[in-house]
Formats: structure tokens, sequence, C-alpha cells
């Protein structure tokens, strides 16, 4: 069993949770491939998600910036976001397992929303880990939350975001792990979960590939992706990996500048400027101080805002494959109001570093005449935050 | 002294030992010597000093809190081993730490670093045996003891394999959970150390607190006792510590000799 990918990844973990990473892969394997479970899978991601979702012809950005720019649609599915895609296939996962209880984290929501829709249709106990600084930035994601029985935990611990939120969601784990699956929300973790999580979320890659083909007749010279974790980048990259003449771009948050102080780094760029180390279960990237001590992050986007990112982006990004680069919170949020008014598209905050770094770099003449960016999320979840900026107020 | 010389110093008169775990520099630097001395005036046999690292996920709230105290306090892995070199104890001495912190600071100098302050073993709760080839070859090259846990989640398979590796005691974990004192001794503790057959030493940690709990783990066959969170609590009160510590460490002691 390969559990890394080149010499990142791992099950860097607590020896309790061992035998439940052994179990959830061996589930994995047992169900990915059974008809049943997949007909479930398919079910739910058409009637339950919404997909497939469409690939957009962004004409008024494609003829401001010279180049043809399509936007996957992932803002359309239920609750606003890719996350959905990961919390249908791992809830379904759960329930073949015989687990009763689902525990998760979220930053900004928006994993812990799709976890709760998840949770509440297939009948599972739901708990969510969050910052309790996310709890007070996004109160009306664990109202949503909340409202679909879900019970949201504020973490007070460390530095109250995601991070801490992740810790906590492990720690009940450990203690829960005989009825309990983690639900993990990003291609983060011990392995099996990056590789399941991206499974899960190839099927925005699967869709490109077909509608890039029929629209176009031809693979789109570069896929651009914002990267918190990477989920949504690794959805839509995987299935082109292979495709050498496609290039990908994974545009991490560049934040407030790409420098650190102490305890705290003013970015979120641990593909782009991380150092190697263990976080959560993985070996991967990572912002540490000289000792190894983790990092604060930053970003005007909560879902951006994590000081670690998925093993198999690093890999790809050290042999090559994938081009690590960032938009900062000033870039993001031009880029937000440019889609709102070019296109009639309010896309998250997250979703509009990719936007930003196209706009950056369609110029050059790097992206080709032909790209794809994965518009992971929809703004409306944002719009407080805006709100309060444009108000003067701090992020 | 080394742990195997401790544990066969124990069996010669018969005696589990108690191996007791605070956070180095909590609540600072300058107290730990003082807290160290009051555990080993108690009756710890062997000290656990724990490396605080920002994102400990193997311990609850307690210990947590401790860590937080101790890098608020200015405790980094150069001070840690400055620390632990100049404490005047003649006890073993163990580092706890995660793993991040020992890969930063490369393998290496990590292990060398540890026999250079007095430190003969080394635990690392979010290392398991599957990820652990490089510092294990490091440790047996330096004859530096990597001590393994085992859960009561681990499989009889498993706990083959970790007792392959695992050296100087093993550390029984007493129920699946983080760290923290309880007030009951789990069921699965009898259970786990039954399943657990080895001539290794075998301690009991996660959730002991009293004197009555140290004494059930020996009679169920423990060879040492592991306490943490009982006595950080003591620490973080601020209230007479050394001398609640000592009384503490004393109590459990006394409930390990009185096992039969
Ligand atoms: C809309 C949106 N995009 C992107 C992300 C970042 O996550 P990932 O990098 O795993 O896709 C999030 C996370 O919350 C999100 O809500």
């Amino acid at each position: 069993m390969t559990t890394s990918y080149g010499k990142y990844g791992g099950q860097f973990v607590p020896e309790i949770l061992m035998p439940a990473l052994a179990e959830l892969e061996e589930g994995y394997q047992r169900y990915k491939d059974d008809p049943e479970f997949l007909k479930e899978l398919d079910f739910y991601l058409k009637d339950f998600a919404g997909r497939e979702t469409p690939l957009y012809f962004a004409k008024n950005l494609s003829k401001k910036y010279g180049t043809r720019i399509y936007l996957k649609r992932e803002d359309l599915v239920h609750g606003g976001a890719h996350k959905l895609n990961n919390t249908i296939g791992q809830g379904l996962l759960a329930k073949y397992m015989g687990k009763t209880r689902i525990v998760a984290e979220t930053g900004a929501g928006q994993h812990g929303t799709a976890t709760a829709m998840i949770g509440a249709n297939l009948g599972f106990d739901t708990v969510v880990y969050m910052g309790a600084k996310d709890v007070e930035r996004q109160l009306m994601n664990v109202y949503r939350m909340k409202l679909m029985g879900t019970v949201v935990h504020a973490v007070e611990s460390g530095s109250k975001t995601l991070k801490d939120a992740i810790n906590e969601a492990l720690r009940d784990w450990v203690t829960n792990v005989e009825n309990t699956h983690y639900l993990i929300g990003s291609v983060v973790g011990p392995h099996p979960y990056p590789m399941i999580v991206r499974d899960f979320q190839s099927v925005i890659g699967n869709e490109v590939k077909e509608q890039i083909m029929e629209k176009e007749g031809r693979y789109p010279d570069s896929i651009v992706a914002c990267t918190g974790g990477g989920s949504n980048a690794m959805g839509i990259f995987y299935p082109f990996v292979e495709e050498k003449d496609v290039k990908l771009f994974a545009v991490e948050a560049g934040g407030s500048g790409m420098a650190t102080t102490e305890h705290a780094a003013l970015h979120s760029a641990s593909l782009s400027v991380g150092e190697e180390g263990v976080l959560h279960g993985a070996r991967t990237r990572i912002l540490q101080d000289k000792y190894g001590q983790i990092l604060e992050s930053h970003s005007i986007s909560a879902g951006l805002d994590y000081s670690g990112v998925g093993p198999e982006l690093a890999y790809l990004a050290d042999i090559g494959r994938l081009t690590p680069c960032h938009a900062n919170d000033d870039e993001a949020l031009e880029a937000f109001h440019e889609l709102s008014r070019m296109e009639g598209i309010i896309p998250a905050l997250e979703s509009s570093h990719a936007l930003a770094y196209v706009m950056k770099a369609a110029q050059s003449g790097e992206l080709g005449n032909l790209v794809v960016i994965n518009l992971s999320g929809r703004g409306d979840k944002d719009l407080e935050t805006v709100i309060n900026l444009e108000k003067g107020g701090k992020l | 002294m080394n742990i195997p010389d401790k544990f066969s110093e124990l069996r010669a008169r018969d005696e589990s030992a108690l191996i007791a775990y605070v956070c180095a520099g909590d609540p600072t630097q300058d107290a730990t010597e003082g807290i160290v001395q009051a555990l080993i005036r108690g009756g710890a046999d062997i000290v656990e000093l724990g490396l605080p690292f920002s994102d400990p996920v193997a311990d609850g709230p307690t210990i947590q809190a401790a860590s937080g105290r101790a890098l608020s306090a200015g405790m980094n892995p150069d001070r840690y081993f400055e620390l632990v070199k100049s404490l005047d104890v003649d006890v073993p001495l163990v580092c706890m730490t995660y793993y991040n912190l020992i890969f930063k600071r490369g393998i290496e100098k990590f292990v060398l670093d540890c026999i250079d302050s007095g430190i003969s073993g080394i635990i690392v709760p979010d290392l398991p045996v599957e990820e652990s080839e490089e510092l294990a070859e490091c440790c047996t090259r330096n004859d530096v003891d990597l001590i393994f846990l085992i859960a009561p989640t681990t499989s009889v398979d498993r706990i083959d394999m970790i007792l392959e590796h695992g050296s100087g005691f093993m550390y029984l974990v007493s129920r699946v959970g983080v760290t923290g004192a309880r007030s009951d001794v789990a069921e699965s503790t009898s259970k786990l150390l039954s399943r657990v057959k080895t001539d290794i030493p075998k301690a009991v940690g996660f959730g002991i607190s009293t004197g009555k709990q140290a004494k059930e783990v020996v009679e169920d066959g423990a060879d040492g006792v592991i306490v943490g969170s009982a006595f950080v609590d003591i620490i973080a009160s601020g209230k007479d510590v050394n001398a609640r510590l000592e009384a503490l460490a004393k109590e459990l002691k006394d409930g390990i000799l009185l096992a039969k």
C-alpha cells in the first residue's frame, strides 16, 4: 500500500487512529467501484447537488483579457461551493461503512455547511468544529449548519481558526473513533484522505474534459484554481495531470504581503513559499518558524486561510507539473468586483484569487489562448466581509 | 541513568515505576528545575519533559494549555536542550514532543542534542511505527530509546510490529481519547495489559490521577504508571505548586507500592 506522493503524504497520526485509517482505506477500496454505491453517488451528485455544473464561456472577460476564458461553475452546486462533491462521497462511504456520527472541521463554514447538508440528509449525528474567530466572522454559515441539525463547536484553542478546528476534530475522532467518521474537507490530512477527497472532487475535471471537447474540440492551454488545502484544485487538475500540454496553476492567497512576523505569516502561500514539514498527519509544505512551530496564516478569504496544503500538490509542484502562484487580498477583491460587474456572477473570495491571477497573467501570454478557471464557489457568503472592508473595517 | 537500568533496578525490588510528565518551561523556564526536583522527591522514577508544539493534536485541554503557557514564556528547542542539560537529576529523562519539531531540527541533530543534554528516551505521539524508520534507526545507532504507544484499538498484528521496534518501555494508552485526568480507570486497561506480551516494561498512561488508580493499574500488571495532566493541573493552579506536586507524586508512588 503506498501512502505517499513522492516524499510527501504519509500517516503521521496517534496510534489510536492507525486502525481507523486502515478501515477507511479498506472501506474505500471495497465501495469505490461497487455498482450500488456508484448508483447512489450518482443520484446524489445529480439530484441533490445539481450536477453537472456548466462550463460557461465568459465572453466579456475573454474580450477584455484577449484570451478565451471559461468558468467551471462550481458556484452553482447546492450550498454554493464545490465542497458538497466531497461530503456526498464521504457521507455515503461512512454510511456504507456503518458509521453513525460524522465530525468535520470548517474554516469559512463552507465545508461545515456541506457536511451539515449530507449529515441531515443521511441521518448522521453531525458535529462541526470551527475556530471561535471564524464563528464570529461567519455567523450566517453557523446558522445554516444549526438549521440543518448540526452541532457547531467554537474552538477556543490556539489561533482559533481552521488549523485549530482540524486539531479539535482530530481529537474528537481519537475519542469517538468506533462510531465516528472524520469527514475532512480538503485533500489534506493522513493517507487515505488526500486520495479520497481528490477522487470525489475529480468529478469537476472529468466534466470539464468532456465539456471543453464539445465546445472547443480540444483541451485548454491552462487550468487555474485557487488553493487553500487544494481540493477544488486537485479536483479539476487531476484528470488532466497526464495531459502534459495543459498547464496547471495553483493560486494561493498572497494575503497582505509575502512576509512573516514571529508567529504569523501575512499570507497563506504554503505551496509557494512554505517549507517541508509535518502537519495534520501529512508530510507536505507548511508555514512554520525556524523551530518547526506552525505559523498562523492570513487571507481575506477564510477558505484559503490555512498553514498547510495537500501533499499531492506539493509533489506535483516539486516535479514541475503544476505552477504555484499567488494573488493578494487587494487583487482578489478587485477580481471579485470585476466578475460581478462584467459577467453578472458574484464569485467567492476564494475563487476570486484564481480570477485575479488570470487577470494579472493573461497579458504575458503564459496562460495561452484557452483558459479554464475553477469558479469554486459563489460570493453571497462573503458580502458581509466585503461590506465591512468597504466601510473601512479590518479583516 | 538510562531507562533499562532504571527498570532493572526497580524489578530487583519488585517495584513498578512512577513516570511523571510535565511540560518544560511551564509556566516559566526557571520553574522547571524546582518542579522536576519536587516530582523526584515525591517518588518519580522517570521524568518526561514535554517540548511544547504549537499544534498538539494528541493532547487534551490541560496539556494544550501547558504547551501554550510554555511557548508564550519563550520555550523553544534550543532553550529546551539548555534547560534539560542544566537539570541536576539522576533519574532517566524522556523527551515527549511532536514530529515536526524533530523533523525541522534534523533527526540526527535532534537525537545528538538529546544525548548531549542527558535525555535517554523519546516519545512522539504523532509518529506511528510506519513513519518512524529514520528516527528509529538514528536512535538505535545512538542508544536512545524510542518509545511507542499502543492503544486499545491496536490490533494483535500491529502490537507485534510495534514491539519489534520499541525499546525502553511500551506506552500503553489506557483508553481511546486524548490526554487528561479522569476519575476512573478504563476497563480496557487490564485487557490491553494482557494483550501485550513482552519482556519490555509496560507503562500505562492517559487519565491516571490518583494513588488508587495507580494501584489498580499495577495490580493489572503494569510495570509503570504514567501521570501527566494531574501534575500539570497543579502547575496551572499556581498555588503551592512544588509542595503539592511532591505530595501527589508520593500518593501515586505509595499506591504503586501498595499493589500486590
Ligand atoms: C469557495 C471555496 N473555494 C475554495 C476553498 C478552498 O479549499 P480547497 O483549496 O480545498 O478547494 C474553499 C474553502 O472553504 C471554498 O469555500
